[in-house]
């Protein structure tokens, strides 16, 4: 077997020094294992909402669903109900999921869809060159708030777990092995996967000095404690100048909604026998 | 009794079971060989309110009922009270005697219910009962009805109704017409018949009247008919996850009324720029906004035509009846996944809600084209550019290809772009699309027409109304033009159905005159409008007058 290219012909248009190319780069290393591995591309779905980081979507040479702002969850909720074979995969940004699209996000956890969500924060809206997102520090100067967001940041980690995902973690586009070990990690879990993406914003948000001097690893070891993961999410706050934990928060297993709703594997039933004997009851 | 026809109303509180009472005698009327309707009249809650159906039979193929009615089965005071000016000098009344006085025959509900050791539910079989006898149906076929269509406590129920069948009287007996057995269905169970018969296999909703019925239906059965049901988090939701649901293979349909479509035409653009099929029921009831939820109107025609940025083709179709409903459901599917495009059923709460006689062996085969499919010779291209405009359409999973959908402007392999003259290309595909549905569906019969063919003057009207007009048509001497199909609008066929018309009168649920405004869009004017907004339908009383007015 071939393998086949994974970066297509398209012109990359991501600054230069953004942390988006970290994530490709994990990407298609993750990819290519995988294909190594046995597992045929085919059954891979890349599915993005609207931002720098969904141009993911043009840039990977795989199947790909390039939607619309705030949405890539839903519909990657659909396509594994579609094909349950299907790995899907959701780049996201911290704008598309966290503002615009947040409802699907909780639903996706809440459900425990087996999806996996990287959301690309950067923690501001690179594309639309730079309003403060929901997890931009207090006093974020941005182009929509330039006295500063009088807004304190939501916290990810927390509301994933509040919601029910049953795989999260936090990774930084500066730590690409730890990174690449998450994703997969996120990949090979059964269930809802979201790994929180420090994404440095060469542009509009550059926040490399800051997490250098801040974030340290997560030991490896059970991590089916909901409680001390909440402590743990909690340690910072996208707002303080604590330390910031990388690495793995909580994973269990549970469920998945794909399994649920699709209780059995749907025959083609004999549609005009069944119309028909509807029809007769109703006679 | 004006000719073979009769009508029944049955009226209480809501949570009293008026719905399924009217069900009951609706059944009756068929078992007696008259074709049933059922209109069912409530307001928006759960307890108290007055509900009321009415139930009519004909000889004749009909699809609305009367405001005259010859029954009356009062299980409150109030039904007496609110219906008076239905009554005629021969309307029989029959009521819970416990609750309600008035002239007729009064029923011991409490007495029976307590005799038989019934619970109170069962109080309604009780002035069926009663109903049965004054018209003079045969206990057969009370006993037939109650053992088909009681899914629970059929026979304490019957022994119920026995009771009252006993004490009563026969005083205007219902003519038997035969034994001609129509299927008792309504619009939304016909519109998810017609859906399944076209080979859906996801539904995804959220509930909204009057739409939510259909949900409720496919629910209920989808193990039956082999299909996925989701109920998400909001319409924003639903819109998405069919959209992913159909990428990935499977043929999804999203179901709404107006205040939820709003919330899905972000959605139904991206449907349309990346080509996704889809289809969309929409079932109208008054607006604008939260308006009157459990009611009627045809508000929302140039919304679903307009709707979602940007150009894209799209197929709207309007059906007036179950029948109809059934068909065009079916072609609906048909045409979504052949051209992959958004295609709407447009409904009403009339047609959602109403129970209409449908002949099962009429229910036809409908046509499921075969999709252009991808050969595997070359790499595959999601938006291949070819004379139909239609690209061969494979989902993610098929080896060897890979799929590459994409909201942006795209070139032909799904990737986005800027570049002028493939925007260009890919608008003249997705227009080419539009030009070839146009053609196939000129094989169709998109405009219906009924009354009187060599009539000068014509009414137009489209949807749940074409009942009441083709009554009155035939009434005055007039013909009907229904165009069932709304987009792509079928100007041609429309043109050939108004031959010899000389005067063209539209008759509407709304306050605009929204096919009016289309029909002249498309070069098509007309002499006067006839529009009703109250979120009631037109009955065949209100709008024969109505019509008269504006004849010469
Ligand atoms: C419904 C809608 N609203 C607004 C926009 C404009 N828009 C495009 S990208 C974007 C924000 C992107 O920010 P984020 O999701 O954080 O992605 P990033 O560019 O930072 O990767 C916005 C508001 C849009 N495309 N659609
Ligand atoms: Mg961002």
């Amino acid at each position: 077997m071939t393998e086949r290219p994974l970066i297509t012909d398209a012109q990359n248009t991501w600054c230069p020094g953004c942390g988006n190319f970290t994530i490709q780069h994990t990407l298609k290393a993750v990819l290519s294992d995988m294909e190594k591995e046995g597992k045929s591309l085919d059954d891979v779905v890349l599915v993005t909402g609207i931002g720098c980081h969904a141009k993911m979507a043009d840039y990977l040479n795989i199947n790909s669903f390039y939607a619309i702002h705030g949405r890539a969850v839903p519909v990657a909720t659909g396509i594994k109900l579609a094909n349950k074979r299907l790995t899907v995969i959701c780049c996201v940004g911290d704008g598309d999921a966290y503002a615009e699209g947040l409802d699907h996000l909780i639903f996706a956890a809440k459900r425990n869809i087996d999806i996996t969500v990287l959301v690309h924060n950067n923690r501001v809206y690179g594309l639309t060159t730079g309003q403060y997102t929901p997890t931009s520090p207090l006093g974020f100067r941005g182009r929509s708030t330039p006295s500063g967001t009088p807004e304190y940041p939501l916290n990810p980690l927390e509301l994933m777990l509040a919601s029910g995902a049953t795989y999260i973690a936090r990774g930084y586009t500066k730590k690409m092995d730890q990174l690449n070990h998450l994703v997969r990690g996120g990949i090979g879990h059964k269930g809802f996967a979201c790994i929180d993406i420090l994404q440095i914003c060469a542009t509009f948000f550059n926040m490399t000095d800051f997490y250098n001097t801040r974030v340290y690893d997560l030991p490896d070891g059970d991590k089916g404690d909901f409680l001390s993961a909440c402590q743990k999410a909690r340690e910072w706050d996208y707002n303080s100048e604590s330390n910031i934990a990388l690495g793995l928060f909580y994973q269990r297993s549970f469920p998945t909604f794909e399994d649920r709703v699709i209780r059995k594997p749907v025959q083609k039933p004999d549609r005009k026998g069944v119309i028909g004997e509807f029809l007769k009851a109703h006679q | 009794m004006a000719g073979k026809e009769v009508s029944v109303l049955v009226g209480g509180r809501a949570g009293d079971g008026i719905n399924s009472a009217g069900a009951v005698i609706a059944h009756f009327l068929n078992h007696l060989g008259y074709v049933p309707y059922l209109y069912f009249d409530y307001p928006s809650l759960i307890r108290g309110g007055h509900n009321f159906g009415i139930i009519r039979g004909s000889e004749k193929p009909i699809g609305v009922h009367h405001d005259a009615v010859d029954f009356v089965l009062a299980l409150n005071q109030e039904t007496v009270f609110r219906h008076r000016a239905r009554f005629h000098e021969g309307t029989v009344i029959l009521f819970n005697a416990d609750v309600v006085h008035a002239d007729g025959q009064g029923v011991p509900v409490k007495k029976i219910l307590l005799e038989e050791k019934a619970p109170a539910i069962m109080g309604n079989s009780a002035v069926i009962g009663a109903f049965a006898k004054a018209a003079g149906i045969p206990w057969d076929t009370v006993n037939a009805v109650f053992s088909a269509h009681m899914p629970k406590g059929a026979d304490l129920n019957l022994r119920v109704a026995r009771r009252a069948y006993d004490q009563c009287s026969t005083v205007l007996t219902i003519p038997p017409l035969g034994d001609r057995r129509l299927s008792l269905i309504t619009g939304n169970e016909a519109i998810g018949l017609g859906m399944v018969a076209g080979g859906l296999s996801a539904y995804v909703s959220y509930p909204m009247t009057p739409s939510s019925s259909l949900l409720h239906f496919l629910a209920e059965n989808a193990e039956r008919f082999g299909i996925t049901v989701v109920h998400p988090e909001n319409e924003i939701a639903v819109m998405l996850m069919a959209l992913g649901l159909s990428y990935g293979g499977q043929r999804a349909a999203v179901g709404t009324s107006g205040g939820g479509f709003c919330l899905m035409t972000e959605g139904l653009s991206l449907a349309g720029m990346a080509e996704i099929p889809v289809v969309l029921v929409v079932s109208q009831r008054t607006g604008p906004s939260t308006g009157l939820p459990t009611y009627s109107a045809q508000s929302d025609l140039h919304f679903i035509l307009n709707a979602g940025q940007g150009e894209f083709p799209r197929f709207v179709v309007a059906p007036a009846d179950a029948q109809e409903a059934f068909f065009w459901s079916a072609v609906a599917m048909n045409i979504a996944w052949k051209y992959q495009i958004p295609a709407f059923i447009l409904a009403d709460k009339t047609l959602s809600e109403g129970v209409y006689g449908v002949d099962p062996s009429k229910i036809a085969d409908v046509r499921q084209d075969g999709l252009l499919s991808w050969d595997g010779t070359e790499p595959y291209r999601r938006y291949a550019d070819t004379p139909s405009g239609i690209s061969p359409l494979t989902f993610p999973g098929t080896k060897g290809a890979v799929v590459k959908v994409n909201s942006y402007a795209h070139d032909e392999s799904g990737i986005t772009t800027e570049d002028a003259g493939t925007v260009v290309q890919m608008t003249d595909k997705r227009v080419r699309k539009a030009a070839s549905l146009s053609t196939e569906m000129e094989s169709y019969k998109t405009v219906l027409t009924e009354g009187v063919p060599g009539a000068t003057t014509a009414i137009a009207c489209w949807g749940s109304t074409k009942g009441v007009c083709s009554e009155v048509a035939e009434e005055l001497g007039l013909r009907t033009i229904q165009p069932v199909m709304m987009s792509p609008f079928p100007t041609g066929q429309c043109t050939k159905a108004l031959a010899g018309i000389r005067r063209l009168i539209v008759v509407e649920e709304n306050a605009n005159g929204q096919l009016a405004a289309l029909l002249r869009l498309n070069g098509i004017p007309h002499d006067a409008t006839v529009l009703q907004y109250d979120g009631r339908p037109f009955t065949p009383d209100t709008l024969l007058s109505r019509v008269r007015k504006v004849i010469v």
